[in-house]
């Protein structure tokens, strides 16, 4: 299996701390903003996922 | 009831200083501007933030055969037109040798340190000349033969770096003009506004009425 993927993972991380810390001064309101921003992404990327990974098996079967 | 005196300058409420100097900071060094206006836990943030990314974009695009950091290179000829610089530049100073390099290359010359950020040759027969003294010299490589070395981290390398770039624009814009503020929570308890934790910008002279 491919594992390119986990790439996107330390990107997520780093794009949801600058863009954070483009919104706030101090750092916990920055953190809590780019838990926030990361878990929106990667929720994003994994329904993404699973309707790509559907499609898949629809024509597979 | 008297106001309160001014916050001193440092901390969340330091001053934005000079925004032209601050945001060429910014973009020379990742953190570097914010470093200038006394925004330290920030600055550190950025600093580690960006330029990790960038170098760990680097190190994916480096290899013994290929060179070291082949995925940064200024290039605008016939058929290779990297246009992933335009945002590599954004970074700053760490992307700069690769405009000496091509520079270099443009004038025959052998590209240094292992062809850190060199374009690679279009065609094999393309000057620089090989160094007979090192046959391995990653200097002589074509793009396809880096592209072939490093195979998917070609991609990876270029698109981290590429990135890195990109976010230390949000960077400058925040050394520049400041965060950019949510909206006020409201107190409570009395429906008052309390204040963002914002840099204190200069403040507009009240417009007096004609």
């Amino acid at each position: 299996m491919n594992n390119d993927l986990w790439y996107a993972l330390p990107l997520v991380v780093v794009a949801s701390l600058v863009y954070a810390a483009t919104r706030h001064e101090r750092i916990g309101p920055i953190l809590r903003h780019a838990v926030r921003i990361a878990v929106w992404i990667l929720g994003f990327m994994g329904i993404i996922f699973v309707v790509l990974w559907g499609v898949v098996w629809l024509v597979d079967h | 009831m008297p106001e309160s005196p001014e916050p001193p300058a440092v901390g969340p409420q330091a001053h934005l200083k000079d925004p032209l100097v601050a945001s060429v900071l910014a973009w020379l060094v990742p953190g570097l501007g914010h470093l200038y206006q006394g925004r330290y836990p920030k600055a550190a943030l950025l600093f580690v933030s960006i330029l990790g990314t960038f170098l760990y974009g680097l190190f994916l695009g480096s290899d013994q055969q290929a060179g070291w950091g082949r995925v940064v290179y200024f290039s605008f000829r016939q058929n290779d037109v990297r246009l992933y610089y335009l945002c590599q530049i954004g970074v700053g100073l760490p992307a700069l040798p690769a405009l000496v390099q091509a520079d270099l290359v443009h004038r025959g010359k052998r590209p240094f340190c292992h062809a850190l950020m060199a374009p690679p040759k279009l065609h094999a027969g393309d000057p620089p000349q090989p160094d007979p003294k090192n046959p391995d010299d990653p200097g002589q490589q074509t793009c396809g033969d880096v592209v072939r070395s490093l195979a998917r981290f070609f991609e990876l390398g270029s698109l981290y770096t590429a990135i890195a770039g990109l976010l230390n624009v949000l960077a400058i814009y925040d050394a520049c003009c400041g965060p950019v503020l949510p909206e006020p929570a409201k107190d409570k308890d009395n429906g008052d506004e309390t204040k963002p934790d914002g840099p204190k910008r200069k403040e507009e002279p009240a417009e007096t009425p004609a």
